[in-house]
């Protein structure tokens, strides 16, 4: 009878050609966040269109909302850009900028050639608030829902697929 | 020509988009804790270089932030708290013993039992093979022993 | 016109290689001596065709024809030829096709090189090798046609990557991929003994010095990757445990635990079932190393341009040539028993010792790399796995081995006595120890782990020195010159292979301990010590290159004490096609150490970040892996594999039959 320690070797690389084949569909550099389910970190900065106004998560309490990280050198921001403006055409929810590590004056110049989708854009010069959020890449959206906890964050620009099957869903879900 | 060049060089370290340039802490203990903790941190947008190696912007940053916490009286272990908080585990070079990496960390110890086991096993089959030799004396077995180091090194 | 003729050229490939595989195997299996005999002139064939199409690659590098759509993505007309010749290998396409090249060139040489070996077994080998060539050669055509035409044609090509236009660039990836394909040669002899159903003393004799050389290339593939990352990327790092360098140094430690291994079973006829399932394992790793690198399962900066496509079709040659192998093996293998005993303390308890010790470290750096992998694909989060765990990890695991490593060639085969070997090693072991004590006070600082590092490299090459002694004075010859050349070239290269880790354990252990490094800002006429070094700055200035722009900072360099000073000249170059940014760091290269300026960001009034760093020994990094290359090579020449009559080796086959 053939000794069964001879299969070993074969049975350890079925397992790791396994793991191999399931790798294939996942993204390596993807880093998940660590706050899907837990409270949106506090902060209180100045707004961008406003600088004497201030902005603070709290400020959205009891609304479903969407925190939106951009800035005017952003290059993938562009093809989300106009995704964002049609949802604020239709209203689905109030969507909130965080404009991250950008100058005042081209984040404005920016918001008034491609359109403005935000109820407001909080100004976040130096990227604190981004670290905070655990921001790595521009842009990131993040759901937050009406006790102020996050509930997805969306990696790059959102894209139809993402809002159709994802975002869309999970806000009509903590709408209700 | 120098003038794009100079341009472009400046535009790297106080750049346009509002980016912070780098000062080290005038205290060099600081800057080695720096050193210490950042080389043992990954750089999430380049993420093939550590924190202290990386010139992406979020690293710079990061390595700032770093320096406020230490001068600040935030030790080791809270600065890399603070970090994971944000970036998740997947921050840490170092990964951190949970019930996940259990296996990691335990797994070299294991392979090396198994190792170690096999090595007996295969020891104890193979003293069967060469034990019941009748002794030699000593004199001989030198010999014998000289011999066998060299055969097979010698070819006729 | 010339693209064309090399994708041709790559089509009449895989159907040679495809007959390869199939006459050669066919014929073996049953008997027939006239497809057995095609075996060797298709395998020259496909060598033929697969250079050709490399040639016609190279062609269309070297003349700037931005229609080949390889060619406009990953060159530019600025580039300097030699640049532009290694860019054939810059992108994926070009770096498989450099990776079908080798094999074919290792089939080549495996069909002229074996005319003393059966005729059967030939056919099985270069069977096995024709169909990994067939796979490897069907992937490019499927999934990564290098000779892909750009219509209309580009003016002007996007320029190699800047980090690839190195000198390193050109002679890296070729010494790596003959060894990574090397071990294939290994390979097929292991398939072919389990097809033939014969595994034996003979068996390892032939396998010898093929996975040897491989072994070789690939240790100076790897020194040469290391030393390229140290000066390239600008902050003196020699090895970052990336899942890529990973991927070559797994099959490195198998090869290393292989080359041993078959010793044992060439002079002893033991281990052969492991020795055959290593010889699997280094290629089956070789392999899992490629799909690692284009697959885009993991990150790392040696990542090429992904296409999911690409690594599904690598995963099924994967499943079905390692999955095959393996099989076989479970199939075949013979049954473990051990011919000949050995006792407890003996050259064979060693040498197991090394391999047990060598596959755990492989295993725990498998672990490592892959383990981030396993974790996501069970949904349970991503972590990173870096230098720190790789660290923790491999170093006490390789330090009994390496301990081992320093007493196995004064153990005799089969038994040798304790106190025999207290007697020879006592003055080695007294030596080293003392030495380390001292040495690193002599140094600058004394810590346990400088003195622990010291002495693990003192006690091989003292045990080493004495070895070489005693055998000396055992020896039968009159006269020292007369002892020298008695001695077999393959036991020189032993030697000199041993004393080449010490050479790397001193260079890691003292740059690890003793590197001093500086970060700061300098502005023209700042000085700044380092490690008894004083770096005057003395400005920048502007430089055109051929196909960059580059800021060339001087630095004046004095050791303490010293009236001479030298010049070091660090860069931050513009590439014009590209736009990227490179840092060339200057080096001042010494025996003792390196001096090392890299230059950062600048800042205003003509001030620049700089970091300064003196590295103590770390060119003994390199040059040990260099000496293990050599030592490799030395065991090469040796008199025993240069019998090339057929009636001699027939005599040598018959008697080595007798003893299976």
């Amino acid at each position: 009878m053939r000794s069964l320690k001879l299969v070993i070797p074969l049975a350890a690389f079925l397992a790791i050609a396994a793991f191999l084949a399931i790798g294939l569909t996942r993204d390596p550099r993807e880093v998940p966040s660590p706050f899907i389910d837990k409270p949106a970190p506090s902060f209180r900065i100045a707004q961008l269109g406003n600088a004497a106004g201030a902005f603070s998560p709290e400020d959205m309490r009891g609304k479903v909302w969407l925190l939106n990280v951009w800035a005017s050198w952003c290059v993938s921001c562009r093809a989300e850009h106009p995704l964002l403006v049609e949802m604020a055409k239709r209203k689905v929810v109030p969507i909130v900028g965080l404009n991250y590590k950008d100058k005042r004056e081209d984040g404005l110049a920016w918001l008034g050639k491609l359109g403005d989708p935000y109820a407001l854009s909080a100004y976040d010069v130096d990227g604190r608030v981004g670290i905070d959020y655990g921001v790595y890449g521009v842009p990131e959206t993040f759901v937050i829902d009406k006790q102020g906890v996050i509930r997805y964050k969306q990696i790059g620009p959102i894209t139809p697929e993402a809002l159709e099957q994802t975002i869309l869903p999970l806000i009509r879900k903590l709408e209700a | 020509m120098r003038l794009v060049l100079a341009a472009l060089a400046l535009g790297w370290s106080i750049a346009a988009f509002g980016q912070a340039a780098e000062v080290a802490h005038p205290d060099a203990r600081v800057e080695e804790r720096l050193r210490v903790l950042a080389e043992e941190l990954r750089c999430l947008v380049c993420q093939n270089q550590t924190i202290a190696d990386s010139n992406a912007p979020l690293a710079l940053d990061l390595r700032n932030q770093i320096r406020q916490q230490i001068a600040a009286g935030r030790s080791d272990a809270q600065i890399r708290e603070y970090m994971v908080d944000r970036y998740g585990d997947f921050v840490l070079y170092r990964p951190p013993l949970r019930a996940t990496t259990v296996l990691l960390w335990a797994g070299p110890f294991i392979l090396f039992a198994i190792g170690a086991i096999v090595f007996a096993r295969v020891m104890r089959r193979a003293s069967e093979g060469a034990g019941g030799e009748a002794p030699r004396k000593d004199a001989e077995r030198a010999r014998i022993a000289a011999l066998l180091e060299t055969e097979g090194d010698e070819r006729r | 016109m010339i693209p064309e003729l090399g994708h041709f050229a790559l089509i009449v490939a895989a159907a040679l290689a495809v007959a390869q595989s199939a006459l050669a195997l066919t014929g073996a299996a049953t008997g027939r001596a006239s497809l057995m005999a095609t075996a060797r002139p298709v395998a020259v064939g496909l060598f033929v065709f697969v250079a050709a199409a490399f040639a016609a690659l190279a062609y269309s590098f070297v003349s700037n024809d931005f229609s080949v759509l390889n060619v406009a993505s990953h060159s530019n007309s600025q580039l300097p030829a030699h640049y532009r010749f290694a860019a054939t290998w810059g992108s994926h396409e070009g770096s498989i096709l450099l990776w079908v090249v080798m094999l074919s060139a290792w089939s080549f040489a495996v069909s002229i090189l074996s005319r003393h070996l059966p005729e059967r077994f030939v056919a099985r080998v270069l069977g096995v090798l024709g169909v990994i060539a067939a796979g490897f050669l069907f992937f490019i055509l499927l999934t990564s046609n290098p000779f892909e035409r750009l219509i209309p044609a580009a003016e002007e090509g996007r320029d190699l990557n800047p980090l690839l236009q190195d000198p390193g660039m050109v002679i890296h990836p070729p010494m790596l991929y003959m060894g990574y394909v090397g071990f294939s040669v290994a390979f097929a002899f292991a398939i072919a003994a389990l097809l033939e159903g014969r595994l034996d003393a003979a068996w390892a004799r032939w396998s010898r010095p093929w996975t040897t050389a491989a072994w070789c290339f690939l240790t100076i593939g790897i020194a040469l990757g290391s030393g390229w990352a140290y000066y390239e990327l600008g902050w003196g790092g020699w090895w970052f445990w990336d899942p890529v360098e990973n991927a070559s140094f797994m099959p490195w430690l198998a090869g290393t635990a292989l080359v041993h291994s078959l010793a044992v079973t060439e002079k002893r006829g033991t281990f052969r079932s492991w020795t055959v399932l290593l010889a699997i394992v280094a290629f089956s790793l070789s392999l899992v190393g490629t799909f690692l690198v284009r697959s885009g399962v993991l990150t790392s900066v040696h990542a090429f341009a992904t296409d999911p496509r690409r690594g599904i079709y690598i995963l099924v040659f994967l499943f079905f040539v390692v999955g095959g192998a393996l099989a076989l093996f479970a199939w075949r293998a013979p049954r473990v028993g051990l011919g000949a005993g050995f006792s407890a303390v003996s050259r064979e308890s060693m040498l197991l010792a090394n391999n047990v010790l060598l596959i755990v470290a492989m295993g725990a750096v498998l672990l490592g790399t892959l383990y981030p992998l396993f974790l996501d694909a069970l949904n349970l989060g991503k972590v990173s796995v870096g230098p720190p765990y790789f660290e923790a990890v491999f170093v006490p695991l390789m330090t009994p081995a390496l301990f081992l490593m320093a007493i196995g060639p004064l153990a005799s085969w089969k038994r040798v006595a304790l106190p025999d070997l207290w007697t020879r090693l006592r003055w080695a072991l007294a030596i080293s120890v003392v030495t380390a004590l001292v040495a690193p006070l002599a140094l600058g600082r004394w810590s346990p782990g400088v003195a622990f590092g010291l002495w693990l490299a003192l006690w091989i090459a003292a045990a080493t020195l004495a070895h070489a002694l005693q055998r000396f004075s055992n020896a039968s010859q009159r006269g020292f010159a007369a002892k020298i050349a008695a001695q077999p070239l393959a036991w020189y290269g032993m030697m000199l292979a041993h004393l080449g880790v010490a050479a790397f354990i001193v260079g890691v252990t003292l740059v690890k301990s003793f590197e001093a490094e500086r970060e700061l800002r300098m502005a023209p006429g700042d000085r700044a010590a380092v490690a008894g070094y004083e770096f005057t700055f003395k400005g920048t200035r502007e430089i055109a290159g051929p196909n960059y722009t580059s800021v060339q900072g001087e630095f004046d360099v004095r050791r303490e004490g010293a009236s001479h000073s030298t010049v070091m000249l660090p860069e931050k170059r513009v590439y014009h096609a590209s736009g990227q940014t490179m840092t060339e760091a200057a080096i001042d290269t010494g025996f003792t150490g390196d001096l090392y300026v890299s230059l950062g960001e600048p800042v205003e009034n003509g001030a620049w970040g700089v970091r300064l760093y003196r590295k103590p020994f770390v060119d003994w990094i390199w040059g040990g892996c260099f000496l293990m290359a050599l030592g490799g090579f030395l065991a090469l020449a040796d008199r025993r594999y240069r019998a090339r009559s057929r009636e001699a080796s027939a005599e040598l086959a018959g008697a080595a039959t007798g003893r299976a």
